[in-house]
C-alpha cells in the first residue's frame, strides 16, 4: 500500500511541478551548456599548447620519435575496442587514445594522427622544439638546424634562433610590401584598365566612338600599361629578395629539409614560452584573427573580409529596412483604423517573419538578382554585356533581401515603442494645434526613437547570424576583393562578399581539411555569438530603459 | 523633451497668421499621410509580391506544350526521289533530306531551299534496300544497306563560321570508317534491314539479308609508327529464322542488339562478346490483334518505345525480376488516336518523343512525367518523315503530298507534371515505381527525377522529432516559468532562453555536425540512459524535497524547485554518461550502435534524424518557449486565484483553469514552432547527411525542402526545370509556413480579445 503521506504527495500535483520545472532547467543547462563549449573551444585556438616528444612504438613495433599538440582524448571501453580490432590485453579496460597534431603535412601527408598511450615509451617536452606556421602545408613541428643565405649557411646552432628571427621579420616587412603592390597598386591599375575598357565599349555600343576619344583612352591605356609594368618590375625584385633566404629544420623523424623564408609567418618555442610569452603570443595570435586575410583555402589565418562583409552588408540593410519598418508601423499605430485592415497587415507582418529564410533567398534570386539586376544591367550597363554586373549576387542584392527578412522585426519594436507613449501627449500636441505629421515628427517619432534603436538592433542581430538566405544572393567563401576599397565609387555594390555565418558552414563542412579547420570554426562561432548575444542585450537594455521612462511619464 | 514641446508649440504660433504657411502645413500632413498608407500597405504588397512572383515562376512548369506552323513548302528536290531519312542541326537552320538514289539534299528550314546536295558514292551496279540511323543518334551517321550486301557509312557534319555577316552554317558529308562500301554480307546478298553503333575506331553492324541475320564487328587499330591500319573483323550469325525478322537496333552502349520479328517479339541478345552473341531474354510487346509499326530507342537507348497499328505507344525498359532475371516491362503506355503509328521521333536530350499517325495528327510525350503535351494535325495528307530539331524546339514533318512542314515548338518543362512530383514513378532500369529526387547529372541521357515526395517526407521526419524533443520542454518550462517560477528567477530565466532564439542557426548547426554528431554516435547509450534515468531522478528528487522538514522547505523559497534541479540534472545526466560505458560492454557487448546494426538491423548515419531533431529542437525551444510563456503567464489573475480560493492545488487549478484558458495560445505557440522547424535550412543542412532516403529510422540521414533549395539552387540554371522545380519547392515551404502562421496569428487575436473581455 502507498502510504497516505505518499498518495498526497501524488494528489498534490507536486511531481508534475518538478517535472515542469525540471524542463526548464534542462532548457537552461543545455544553454548555457551551448554557450561555454563554443567559448571554451573558441577561447582556446590561439593558445600556443606545449608540443611533446614521443617516442612511441608504431603496432608493427617499430620505435619512432613524434613531435606534436594533444589535441583531444579518446577513451575506448576494451568491450568496443576489440569490436572496432585493438589487441586488448585481459587486464586492460579502457583504450586510451591522444589524438596529436603532427603538423609537416608536406612530409607526412596528414596533419593529425591518433596514438595509443600504451604504446607511449616516454614523453617529454623538449626546449628546443620550434613550431613554424607557414603560408602553405599547415604548421610544421621540429627543430632549427640552420638559417641559408643564397651564399650558404648564415648561421646554425645556437645563433640560429636570433638570425632566423631577423630574418623572418625582413622577409615579412617585403611580403607586406608585396601584397600592397599587388593589392592596392596593381589592383587600382586593373581595376582602371576594366574601367577604361568598358568605357570604350559603351561609347561604341552609342556609337560615339569618335577618333578623339579613341586616341585619348588608348593614351590612358599605355600610360596604366607603363605603369604596370614598372610595378611588375618591383614586384619581381621584391620576390627575388624574399626568396633569398631559407629555414633548415629537422623533422621528427630525422629528415632535414629546407623551408623557404616567404612561406614563413612565425617561429616559435612554445616549450619555452612563460606565461606571460603566451599571452603575448595569444593576443598576436587573436589581432591576427581579426584583421587578417585567411590563408589555405580558410583553414588559417584570419577571418578579417568576413567580419567586413558582415558588417557592411548589414549597414546597407539597416539603412533600408528604417524607414519601411517604421513608417508600416506608424501606419499600424497612428494612422490606420484599427479593424479587418490591420488585422490583415497584422497577418501580413508575422507571415514575413515566419517565412522560412531559405525562401526569402529563392526569391531574392529571382526577383531582386535575375529580374531588377537583370534589367539595371540592359539599361545602364550594356556594354560590360555579357558578363553581368548587377544582374549576379552581389551584397545589394543580399543586403535587399535581409531587409525585407527583418523588416517584421523592425515593424513589431517600433509598434511596440509607439503603443506605449500615453494618449495624453499626442493629444496635447494636437491640442496646441499642431498637425498630426508634426505631432508625430517632433513628438511621437522621438520619444520613440529608442524603441525604433531596438527594432534595429534586432534587426542588425538577426541578419548578422542569417546564411541560408545569402548562400543564394550573394556571400561566397573566398572574394578577391572587398566591396568597399579605394577606387572609384568606392562602395562597388554589385560585389560579392564574404560572411561570418556563411564562413563558419563553409571552412567546417566544405573545406578539404575540416579537422585543421575546426578550431578556427569554433573561434568564428564564437566571435558570432558575442556580437549577436552582444547586440541583443543591447537591445533588452533600451527596451528595459525605455520602459521605465514611460513609467515616470504615465505616473 | 521640454525642449521640444516648446518647439512644437512656437512654431505655429508664430506663423499662424500666414495662410499659405498654413496650406502647406496642411498639404504636408495630407502628403504624410498618403505616404504612411502607402508604407504600410506596403507590408501586404510584400508578402503577396513574394507569393505571386513564386508562383509566376512555378506556373510555367504546369502548362501545356504550344506549336505553331512556322513555314510550309514544298519538299526540296522533290523530283530526285523519295525521302529515306531527315536530319537538323542545332541551330535549326539547315535540315537535310536523305533520298533513295543516294543524295543527300541539305535545304534551308526556314524556307526549303537547297544550300548544297551531296551523293553518297554508291556503286553503279548497286542500290539501296535500307536505312538506318547509326546510333548515337545525336552524332549523324547514317547507314545504307545495299543490294549487293554491302553498306556504306556516312556522317553529317555542320560547321559554323563567323563572319562580318554574322553565323553562317556549312553542311558537309564525311564517311567516318571508310570511303569505299564495307562487306557486310560475303554472300552479297541485298541486305534488308540494318543498324550500326559508331564508337571509337569500332563499328559494329546488324544486318539482315534473305538467309541470316548477321552481326559484324569492324575494329580499326592505327599503328603508331605507320599509317598503316590494321582491321580486325569478326562476323557471328544470330540464330534466329531471317525471314520472320522484321527490325534490328543496337543500343549506343554497343551491349544490346534487339531483333524485333513480325509477330511483335523482341529478342534482346547480349553482344558485349561480339563474336558469340547470347539471347538474353524475349519478350512480346504487342496484343494478338495489333502489329507494331515503329520501333525506337527512347534517348539514351535504355527503353524501347514501340507503336502498333492501333495508335498506341508502349514504353518498355529492362528491369531485374524477381528471380534477379533481366526482363523487357511494359512501364507506361501513350495513346495518340485510333489510327496506326507512323514514325517516332525520340528528343536527342530529354526523355520525350513525337509520334505521328496515319491520320496526321502529331503527338508530342514525355516519357518521365507520362505527359502528352500537344497533339497537332499537320497538313492534309499522311505524314511520311518527321525529324525533332537536337534541342527539341522546332519540328519538321514531311507529308505524303510532297510538302514539308516546318513547325516551332515551344516546349520547355515537358518533363514536370503532378504525377511525376508527387506519384511513384517508374524510372527507367528501375525494378518498380519509387519516389526519387535526383535533379542533375552531366550527361543528356539522365532522366531527371523530380519527385518532391522524399523531400517533403524528409522535411516531416525533421519537423518530427524536432517537436517530440522541444514541445516537452518548452511548455513544460513555459507553465512552469509562467506560473510556478519565483518572479526574481522569471526575470533571468525568460529572457535568457528567449535570447537563444536569436543565437544563428548556423552555429547550432554547425555544433550538430561536428561535436554532437560524433558525440551521439559515440555515446549513444549514454543519450538513451539518460531519458530514462531524468524523469526518475526528477521524481525521486520531488519526493525527497517533501519530506525535508516545512521550515527548511519555506527557507529555500517556492518557486526555486528549477534552481534545485540544475546541480541534480547535472549529476544525474554526468552519472548516466559514465555508467553507460560499463553497461554498454554488459548488455549490448560493446556498443549499442553495433548491437542494433546487428541484432535489429537498424544501421547507423553518423548525422542522422536524431541529431537533427535534438539540434533543431533546441532552435525551436525558444520560439515555443516564449509565446506560450505570455500565453499562461497572461491568463488574468483573478481565474487562478478563484480556483485557489475554490480550494484547488495549484496543479490542479494549473490544469483545469490555466492551461484551459491558455490552450489556444500555446497552440498557436506549437504551431509557430512548426513553420520554423519545416523551414529551418542551416541545421539540417549541416547536421544531416542530406541524403533523400525515406526512411523512418531515427538512425537515418535525410533531405529537407528548405536543405535541397539551399543546396542545388546556386547551381541550377535560370529558368531551366531543375530552377522551377526548386521554386515550386520554395512554393510548398511558403504556403505550408503561411497557412501554419495565419493560422497561429488568427488564434492569438482572438485570445486577445477574450482575455480582455475577461
Amino acid at each position: 500500500m502507498i502510504s497516505s503521506k505518499t498518495n498526497t504527495w501524488l494528489q498534490s500535483g507536486a511531481p508534475w511541478i518538478w517535472f515542469t520545472a525540471a524542463a526548464v532547467s534542462a532548457s537552461l543547462i543545455m544553454i548555457i551548456g551551448v554557450l561555454l563549449l563554443i567559448t571554451v573551444r573558441g577561447i582556446g585556438h590561439f593558445w600556443p599548447a606545449d608540443v611533446s616528444s614521443f617516442n612511441y612504438q608504431e603496432t608493427n613495433g617499430q620505435l619512432k620519435t613524434l613531435y606534436g599538440e594533444i589535441i583531444d582524448t579518446s577513451e575506448t571501453p576494451a568491450a568496443a575496442a576489440r569490436i572496432s580490432g585493438y589487441n586488448m590485453a585481459d587486464n586492460e579496460e579502457v583504450l586510451v587514445q591522444y589524438q596529436i597534431k603532427t603538423g609537416n603535412r608536406d612530409v607526412t601527408g596528414s596533419d593529425f594522427r591518433w596514438i595509443q598511450e600504451r604504446n607511449i615509451k616516454q614523453q617529454d617536452t623538449p626546449p628546443e622544439l620550434s613550431v613554424i606556421e607557414r603560408r602553405e602545408w599547415g604548421n610544421f613541428y621540429g627543430t632549427l638546424l640552420a638559417v641559408k643565405d643564397k651564399s650558404g649557411v648564415i648561421a646554425q646552432g645556437d645563433a640560429a634562433w636570433q638570425a632566423a628571427q631577423d630574418k623572418i621579420t625582413e622577409t615579412l616587412d617585403i611580403h607586406d610590401e608585396i601584397s600592397h603592390l599587388e593589392k592596392k597598386e596593381i589592383g587600382a591599375i586593373n581595376y582602371r584598365l576594366e574601367q577604361l575598357r568598358l568605357k570604350r565599349r559603351k561609347l561604341e555600343i552609342t556609337g560615339q566612338l569618335t577618333e578623339s576619344a579613341k586616341t585619348e583612352i588608348e593614351t590612358e591605356k599605355t600610360g596604366l600599361n607603363k605603369r604596370y609594368q614598372e610595378l611588375q618590375t618591383e614586384l619581381s625584385k621584391l620576390y627575388q629578395q624574399s626568396r633569398n633566404a631559407s629555414l633548415l629544420v629537422k623533422t621528427d623523424s630525422g629528415a632535414e629539409i629546407t623551408i623557404p623564408l616567404a612561406k614563413v609567418v612565425r617561429l616559435y618555442k612554445p616549450n619555452v614560452m612563460n606565461v606571460f610569452g603566451k599571452i603575448g603570443h595569444y593576443f598576436v595570435k587573436l589581432g591576427e584573427f581579426l584583421t587578417e586575410e585567411p590563408r589555405e583555402a580558410n583553414t588559417e589565418g584570419g577571418i578579417f573580409p568576413a567580419i567586413f562583409g558582415t558588417v557592411l552588408m548589414v549597414l546597407i540593410m539597416a539603412v533600408i529596412v528604417t524607414p519601411f519598418g517604421v513608417i508600416a508601423a506608424v501606419y499600424l499605430r497612428e494612422y490606420a483604423k484599427q479593424g479587418f485592415m490591420t488585422r490583415l497587415i497584422r497577418i501580413a507582418v508575422n507571415n514575413l517573419a515566419g517565412v522560412p529564410s531559405v525562401v526569402y533567398g529563392v526569391f531574392g534570386l529571382g526577383f531582386f538578382v535575375y529580374i531588377l539586376g537583370g534589367n539595371i544591367d540592359r539599361l545602364f550597363y550594356p556594354e560590360s554585356a555579357p558578363a553581368p554586373m548587377y544582374g549576379t549576387p552581389g551584397i545589394l542584392w543580399a543586403s535587399i533581401t535581409l531587409a525585407l527578412l527583418t523588416l517584421p522585426v523592425v515593424i513589431v519594436a517600433t509598434e511596440e515603442g509607439l503603443a506605449r507613449i500615453p494618449k495624453s501627449i499626442r493629444e496635447g500636441s494636437l491640442a496646441l494645434g499642431a498637425t498630426k505629421f508634426e505631432t508625430l515628427k517632433n513628438t511621437v517619432l522621438p520619444m520613440a526613437s529608442p524603441a525604433i534603436m531596438t527594432g534595429l538592433i534586432l534587426a542588425v542581430a538577426r541578419a548578422a547570424g542569417e546564411v541560408a538566405p545569402l548562400m543564394l544572393v550573394g556571400v561566397v567563401k573566398l572574394a578577391p576583393t572587398l566591396p568597399l576599397d579605394g577606387n572609384f565609387p568606392f562602395l562597388h555594390m554589385e560585389r560579392k562578399f564574404m560572411h561570418l555565418g556563411f564562413h563558419i558552414y563553409d571552412v567546417g563542412f566544405q573545406s578539404p581539411n575540416v579537422e585543421a579547420a575546426r578550431p578556427l570554426v569554433y573561434a568564428t562561432a564564437l566571435l558570432l555569438v558575442l556580437v549577436i548575444i552582444g547586440l541583443n542585450l543591447a537591445a533588452i537594455i533600451i527596451r528595459n530603459n525605455l520602459r521605465e521612462k514611460y513609467r515616470a511619464l504615465e505616473g | 523633451m521640454p525642449e521640444q514641446l516648446e518647439k512644437t508649440v512656437d512654431t505655429p504660433l508664430k506663423h499662424l497668421v500666414n495662410p499659405a504657411y498654413e496650406k502647406w502645413r496642411l498639404l504636408k500632413d495630407r502628403l504624410a499621410r498618403y505616404g504612411v498608407v502607402l508604407g504600410g500597405l506596403g507590408v501586404i504588397v510584400a508578402i503577396v509580391l513574394i507569393f505571386f512572383y513564386l508562383l509566376y515562376v512555378v506556373l510555367p512548369l504546369f502548362g501545356s506544350a504550344s506549336a505553331r506552323e512556322i513555314a510550309q513548302y514544298a519538299t526540296p528536290q522533290q523530283q530526285s526521289g523519295k525521302s529515306l531519312l531527315l536530319d537538323a542541326e542545332e541551330q535549326n537552320e539547315v535540315a537535310a533530306r536523305f533520298i533513295d538514289n543516294g543524295q543527300i539534299v541539305f535545304f534551308e528550314v526556314a524556307s526549303g531551299k537547297v544550300v548544297s546536295t551531296e551523293t553518297v558514292k554508291i556503286p553503279p551496279e548497286s542500290r539501296i534496300t535500307s536505312i538506318a540511323k547509326g546510333s548515337t543518334v545525336s552524332q549523324g551517321v547514317v547507314a545504307y544497306g545495299l543490294s549487293d550486301g554491302k553498306m556504306f557509312i556516312a556522317k553529317t557534319q555542320y560547321k559554323i563560321n563567323y563572319d562580318n555577316n554574322g553565323r553562317h552554317i556549312l553542311p558537309t558529308t564525311v564517311y567516318p570508317v571508310s570511303e569505299q562500301p564495307i562487306i557486310v554480307d560475303e554472300a552479297m546478298t541485298a541486305l534488308e534491314a540494318i543498324a550500326v553503333n559508331l564508337s571509337g575506331d569500332t563499328v559494329t553492324i546488324a544486318a539482315k539479308t534473305a538467309q541470316a541475320v548477321q552481326l559484324v564487328n569492324i575494329n580499326q587499330e592505327k599503328s603508331l609508327f605507320s599509317d598503316e591500319v590494321k582491321t580486325n573483323r569478326t562476323v557471328a550469325t544470330i540464330d534466329l529464322p531471317a525471314d520472320k525478322v522484321e527490325k534490328l537496333l543496337l543500343d549506343k552502349q554497343g551491349g544490346h542488339l534487339y531483333v524485333l520479328d513480325k509477330t511483335g517479339m523482341v529478342y534482346a541478345y547480349n553482344i558485349n562478346d561480339k563474336a558469340s552473341p547470347k539471347l538474353k531474354f524475349q519478350q512480346k510487346i504487342i496484343s494478338a490483334d495489333a502489329k507494331v509499326s515503329s520501333l525506337v530507342f527512347l534517348n539514351g537507348d535504355i527503353s524501347l518505345l514501340a507503336g502498333d497499328s492501333t495508335g498506341q505507344i508502349t514504353q518498355w525498359t529492362q528491369v531485374k525480376d524477381a528471380l534477379n532475371n533481366p526482363v523487357l516491362k511494359n512501364i507506361r503506355n501513350f495513346k495518340l488516336a485510333d489510327k496506326p503509328i507512323v514514325a517516332i521521333d525520340p528528343e536527342q536530350r530529354r526523355k520525350g518523343f513525337i509520334a505521328m499517325d496515319d491520320d496526321g495528327a502529331v503527338g508530342i510525350f514525355n516519357t518521365t512525367a507520362e505527359r502528352e503535351l500537344i497533339t497537332l494535325k499537320i497538313g492534309e495528307s499522311r505524314p511520311v518523315n518527321a525529324i525533332v530539331s537536337p534541342r527539341a524546339n522546332r519540328l519538321l514533318v514531311e507529308s505524303a503530298d510532297g510538302k514539308m512542314h516546318h513547325w516551332n515548338v515551344d516546349n520547355e518543362h515537358p518533363e514536370v507534371s503532378i504525377k511525376s512530383l508527387w506519384r511513384q514513378v517508374w524510372y527507367e532500369s528501375y525494378s518498380k515505381p519509387a519516389y526519387i529526387w535526383q535533379s542533375s547529372s552531366a550527361s543528356n541521357d539522365f532522366e531527371p527525377k523530380y519527385s518532391l515526395v522524399p523531400l517533403v517526407f524528409g522535411t516531416l521526419k525533421a519537423a518530427f522529432y524536432a517537436m517530440l524533443f522541444a514541445l516537452p520542454l518548452a511548455i513544460l518550462g513555459a507553465i512552469y516559468t509562467a506560473y510556478f517560477m519565483d518572479p526574481k528567477m522569471r526575470q533571468i530565466v525568460k529572457p535568457t532562453i528567449e535570447l537563444m532564439g536569436a543565437l544563428p542557426t548556423v552555429i547550432i548547426g554547425f555544433l550538430a555536425g561536428l561535436w554532437l554528431a560524433p558525440f551521439i554516435e559515440k555515446h549513444l547509450a549514454g543519450l538513451f540512459l539518460t531519458l530514462i534515468a531524468l524523469p526518475v531522478s526528477v521524481l525521486i528528487c520531488s519526493y525527497c524535497w517533501q519530506l525535508v522538514p516545512q521550515h527548511l522547505r519555506q527557507k529555500a523559497g517556492e518557486g526555486w524547485e528549477g534552481s534545485l534541479l540544475i546541480p541534480a540534472i547535472i549529476i544525474v545526466t554526468w552519472l548516466s554518461f559514465t555508467l553507460s560505458v560499463p553497461l554498454e560492454a554488459w548488455l549490448f557487448n560493446g556498443s549499442l550502435r553495433d548491437w542494433f546494426n546487428n541484432r535489429l538491423g537498424i544501421g547507423y548515419d553518423q548525422r542522422n534524424a536524431l541529431v537533427v531533431g535534438i539540434a533543431m529542437g533546441f532552435a525551436v525551444i525558444p520560439t515555443i518557449f516564449s509565446i506560450a510563456e505570455d500565453a499562461i503567464f497572461s491568463v488574468p489573475k483573478h481565474l487562478t486565484t478563484g480556483s485557489l480560493a475554490l480550494g484547488a492545488t495549484p496543479w490542479q487549478t494549473m490544469t483545469r483553469v490555466v492551461l484551459l484558458t491558455a490552450s489556444p495560445g500555446i497552440f498557436s505557440a506549437v504551431m509557430i514552432g512548426l513553420g520554423r522547424a519545416i523551414g529551418e535550412t542551416m541545421i539540417v543542412l549541416m547536421a544531416t547527411g542530406n541524403t533523400p532516403v525515406m526512411d523512418f529510422s531515427v538512425f537515418q540521414g535525410l533531405r529537407t525542402l528548405a536543405a535541397n533549395v539551399a543546396v542545388e539552387m546556386p547551381e541550377s540554371e535560370i529558368d531551366s526545370t531543375h530552377y522551377r522545380v526548386l521554386f515550386l519547392a520554395a512554393l510548398v515551404l511558403f504556403l505550408a509556413t503561411f497557412i501554419f502562421n495565419t493560422l497561429a496569428e488568427v488564434i492569438r487575436q482572438r485570445l486577445r480579445e477574450k482575455y480582455s473581455s475577461l
